[in-house]
């Protein structure tokens, strides 16, 4: 035991080396990346973090007379009581102005009361639930809610004569709450949700929901899948069973059909329609900068996708507010310029909501297409300042 | 069998001098690391669970791949009442112990029969049928969004469960100790003792009159009121419940902690969670997506060079010193 | 629905045979050799990459490609068998839970190292990718592979166990080592060949199930359940346990989505807890 003692010293002593090490210094600004970069989520983290510093290497890392600064934090995945605690860490003990990243939505909610406590700006650059906005007035969302991707898609499908729909989520928050929004905006309408099926997170074998689709005939199978294995499967069974030829469309939110995964598609996702924020394939100066950026920031060793994109306007945001506040990281002065804050995104012009402090943008609907040898998800239609439907009475 | 015999377990219920700095040495963190406290919380409760494991691990055998259940179980119990407004800590954590124990005795009867591979795929099995009830009731437990607005009363009606980490950390060492008493008590009484004739020949133990069965059903349900107990801390001091309470990497990890440091010695799975857990939070901050690596690599090397983990060793290492030609330890 | 029936009756045949193709390496090393592998996904994850690199990289046909998959997995298993397995023989089964985790881990990292976090892209022949139309059904054409390939496995491996002078080495080195020995069998080399065939069976069964399953880094952990599953169902060992408890699981498990989906993710942890209590050593356990 007396080894175990030693130990906890030597510890203590290097401890004390570290606080020293990172004492704060004037004229920068610390920022706390807590994301998720290690185990099944880990290109969650890794996107957020490679769209920041495509960001930096566009606009440098000084802002309004101030250095920024990021901590990189792992969570290792769905771990809300390790982000809270390196959110205490990072506030307490390396004395973080802003806290940022949030891949997955348990984590964010596990700190928001962390950035209550402390006044520190939180910036959401993924997690999708709608309700984490309202969970502190110290956080801001950058990147889209579910419900948001949902409606559109359910408006587009009725205005092209798509009127009976089979629902396909898995079993999950999210995957519920893409349903409510679709089947409530789809019923609106006056279309049919013919029936819908919940899938296990953890599912080999796809067949007998496919089989299940194929004797409803709809016209149309809306699913939400995490991104994964299980969406590919999906596609393939869809092809193998003859769906297409039976004239069942698919549509989806644009998770189906993320950049990461479309090569290992292949053919079977050609033609699909989804609705989404954002697409490599936006066609604009601003994104064509963000993809130059990505890979001389990252290499190409992954294909930049929406969180990346997250990650990015995340920062373009800090750094709009921080010019806004004079470099000011105070909390109610940083919030008080994000509201309304509008950035020119990759995506096209956004806006931070100034009463929900939720993202405004247009969602548009595309199709998978090869382009230039590559499958792409192509953009044919949108819809405009799109307001989170899930904060909407 | 290999790791469960070593020179440290106590034929007498005096306290050795080396606990008494171990415990005294829990007490110095608080004060010389205030930055670490939170983690300092987080490595006592994962210590308490890891206990909890050695109970039925290193005491009776049983090897678990879904303890996470009854830690679950208790920290959705604690979250729960929080949640809808009985934010009392104390009788939090009685509950919640109850509800994991009342859930350990009704799943005992699937792991007394059995051999190994059984009880280490029906245990995995109940882990995986909790999880997903949990993710079935989003409505109750908030499935993968987790649970918040956990709101805790102060201890005692006096100290906050605030970010500086001050009381997650005496409260969470307060209950640890609390529990490591009752369980060193309960090791070397009788019943710990007829626990031990299990281990070592479970065919043995009915010619002396003891229902092996029955024993193990005791400690099963005690384990699991145990890791309910540590659930319930978590939940508390986190003031969130995700669903990663139930998931498999909790009951994995956990038994990684407690062989890491030594089961069947109760100190065991509390130096194995320091390590781990430290060890964890360096290298992901090293290199955050590989420390994985690390860790499967620092598994092989303790199952090859160290077995009966660091207290198995380090007794092993004593036993060699104190008596020149002693055969014990290994 | 019931005209359905015999469309689900197959799908869940052929899930029965894909659970079979990923866990009969499992039975074989676990059964024959009383060694807990967990590592045994990381075989199967292995034989996933040698299949699609060989693919995509080097243009090797599909075949080809399943057969290299089946040499490297078990060539890898032959020399890991040899560095560190054979430590873990008279091991508790803790020990060697823990070991293997740890191989899971070390063989996940350095995955995600060379290739990246994402799925990789699986494409089998044109043929395979649809439907055969048989007596006025349609079949997947894949999932008839399948059930072709099990069959073959099946055969081969029974004729490998009980007619051969190997399979007759195995089974004496693995009842009584000490009496094995003495009849002059080389029990090293006997382990040795036989950790080679499951591990190389693993890779083969990784080759074949990630058309349907995908593939990532962490391929060998997100399937362990279901290895782990058919083997104790089973009975390790045993060919034909291993086989009856694949297609029970398979047929039940595609049959429960099918018909009453709002159950779908219990039924299979339900029929697990039941088929244990009621033969806890497996539908054909023979040792204790």
């Amino acid at each position: 035991m007396n080894r175990n003692i030693r130990w906890r010293q030597g510890l203590a002593a290097a401890a004390c080396v570290l606080a020293f090490a990172t004492a704060h210094a004037e004229g920068t600004v610390k920022l706390g990346l807590i994301g998720e970069f290690s185990g099944p989520f880990a290109d969650y983290g890794g996107q957020i973090y490679a769209g920041m510093k495509a960001y930096m290497k566009v606009h440098g890392d000084t802002v309004a007379g101030k250095k920024i600064e990021i901590i990189q934090k792992d969570t290792t995945g769905p771990a809300p009581d390790v982000a809270k605690r390196l959110a205490q860490e990072l506030v307490t003990r390396d004395n973080v102005d802003i806290l940022v990243g949030f891949g997955l939505t348990p984590n964010a909610m596990a700190v928001a009361p962390v950035a209550t406590e402390t006044k520190k700006p939180m910036i959401i650059m993924n997690a999708a639930t709608s309700i984490i906005t309202t969970k502190s007035p110290y956080i801001a969302r950058v990147s889209m809610t579910l419900p948001q991707n949902a409606q559109p898609m359910a408006q587009w499908a009725w205005k092209n004569g798509i009127k009976r729909v089979y629902i396909l989520v898995s079993d999950y928050g999210p995957g519920l709450d893409a349903e409510a929004a679709f089947a409530k905006m789809f019923k609106s309408l006056g279309g049919t949700v013919v029936d819908s099926v919940h899938v296990p997170l953890k599912n080999p074998e796809v067949a007998p929901y496919i089989q299940r689709i194929k004797d409803a005939k709809p016209d149309a199978v809306f699913m939400f899948l995490p991104p994964g294995e299980q969406t590919i499967a999906f596609m393939k069974a869809y092809k193998e069973r003859g769906l297409a030829d039976a004239g069942i469309k698919v549509i989806a939110t644009g998770d189906l059909t993320d950049e990461s995964l479309l090569d290992a598609m292949g053919d079977p996702a050609l033609g699909i329609v989804t609705s989404f924020h954002y697409s490599t394939a936006h066609d604009s100066p601003e994104n064509k900068a963000f993809l130059k950026a990505y890979v001389e920031a990252n290499g190409t060793k992954m294909r930049p996708n929406f969180m990346a994109v997250g990650g990015y306007d995340g920062m373009a945001a800090i750094y709009a507010a921080l010019q806004k506040t004079k470099g000011s990281t105070d909390g109610d002065a940083f919030m008080a310029a994000l509201k309304g804050l509008k950035i020119d995104s990759p995506r096209g012009m956004i806006m931070i909501d100034p009463e929900t402090r939720d993202v405004v943008q247009t969602i548009y609907i595309r199709k998978v297409e090869r382009v230039g040898g590559k499958l792409e998800n192509v953009e044919f239609d949108k819809f405009p300042d799109q307001k989170d439907p899930g904060k909407q009475p | 069998m290999t790791p469960l015999t070593g020179g440290a377990r106590l034929p007498s219920t005096r306290w050795r001098r080396t606990e008494v700095v171990f415990w005294l040495a829990l007490v110095a963190v608080y004060f010389l690391l205030p930055g670490y406290r939170t983690l300092g919380s987080q490595v006592l409760i994962a210590g308490l669970f890891a206990l909890s494991l050695d109970l039925i691990l290193g005491y009776a055998r049983i090897v678990s791949l879904g303890h996470a259940a009854f830690f679950g179980v208790g920290a959705y119990t604690a979250g729960l009442l929080a949640h809808h407004g009985w934010g009392e800590p104390i009788s939090g954590l009685v509950l919640a112990a109850l509800a994991a124990a009342v859930l350990g005795f009704a799943t005992s009867v699937l792991i007394v029969r059995g051999q190994d591979l059984t009880r280490l795929i029906i245990t995995l099995g109940v882990g995986l049928l909790c999880y997903e009830i949990a993710n079935r009731a989003a409505p109750i437990t908030g499935g993968v969004d987790g649970l918040s607005d956990v709101t805790m009363w102060k201890l005692f009606g006096l100290f906050n469960f605030g970010i500086d980490g001050r009381t997650a950390y005496l409260y969470s060492l307060g209950v640890l100790f609390t529990v490591f008493c009752f369980a060193r008590l309960i090791v070397n009484s009788p019943f710990g003792l007829a626990l031990r004739g299990v281990r070592e020949g479970e065919r043995r133990m009915p010619a002396l009159g003891i229902s092996v069965s029955r024993q193990l059903v005791a400690v099963y349900t005690l384990a699991a009121g145990i890791a309910g107990i540590a659930g319930a801390l978590l939940a508390q001091t986190t003031q969130f419940v995700g669903l990663d309470v139930l998931g498999f990497n909790r009951s994995a990890e956990i038994l990684i902690m407690l062989v890491l440091g030594g089961a069947g010695y109760l100190y065991g799975g509390l130096l194995g969670a320091a390590i781990f857990m430290i060890l964890q939070d360096r290298l992901a901050n090293l290199s955050a997506a590989y420390w994985q690596f690390w860790l499967g690599a620092l598994l092989v090397v303790i199952v090859l060079f160290a077995r009966g983990g660091v207290l198995g060793e380090l007794s092993a290492w004593r036993a060699r010193h104190v008596a020149r030609g002693a055969r014990g330890g290994r | 629905m019931l005209g359905n029936f015999i469309g689900v009756l197959f799908d869940g045949i052929a899930y029965g045979a894909l659970l079979f193709v990923i866990a009969i390496g499992l039975s074989i090393t676990l059964g024959l050799m009383n060694l807990i592998n967990l590592a045994h996904g990381a075989f199967a994850m292995l034989g996933g990459y040698v299949t699609v690199l060989a693919m995509s990289r080097l243009g090797v046909p599909f075949y080809g490609a399943l057969l290299a998959a089946f040499v490297i997995a078990g060539g890898m298993g032959g020399v890991l068998e040899r560095v560190l397995y054979r430590r873990l023989y008279r091991r508790p089964p803790l020990d060697q839970v823990l070991f293997t985790i740890g191989l899971v881990f070390m063989a996940m990292a350095t995955t995600t190292y060379f290739f990246g976090p994402s799925q990789q892209p699986v494409r089998v022949p044109e043929y395979l990718a649809g439907q055969v139309r048989v007596l006025g059904r349609d079949f997947g054409a894949y999932r008839l592979f399948l059930i072709a390939v099990v069959a073959a496995i099946v055969v081969g491996l029974t004729l490998l166990i009980e007619k051969t002078r190997i399979g007759a080495q195995v089974r004496a080195a693995v009842d009584n080592r000490v009496a094995a020995e003495g009849l002059g069998i080389d029990v090293d080399r006997v382990f040795t060949l036989t950790f080679m065939l499951g591990s190389a069976l693993a890779g083969l069964g990784g080759g074949l199930a990630i058309d349907v399953l995908g593939l990532d880094p962490v391929f060998p952990l997100k399937y362990m359940v279901y290895f782990l599953l058919v083997v104790a169902v089973g009975g390790a060992g045993s060919i034909g346990g291993t086989l009856t408890a694949a297609l029970m699981l398979g047929i039940f498990d595609i049959a429960g989505k099918y018909y009453v989906p709002s159950m779908g993710s219990f039924i299979i942890y339900f029929l697990l807890i039941v088929l244990l209590v009621l033969f806890p050593r497996g539908l054909a356990g023979r040792r204790g």
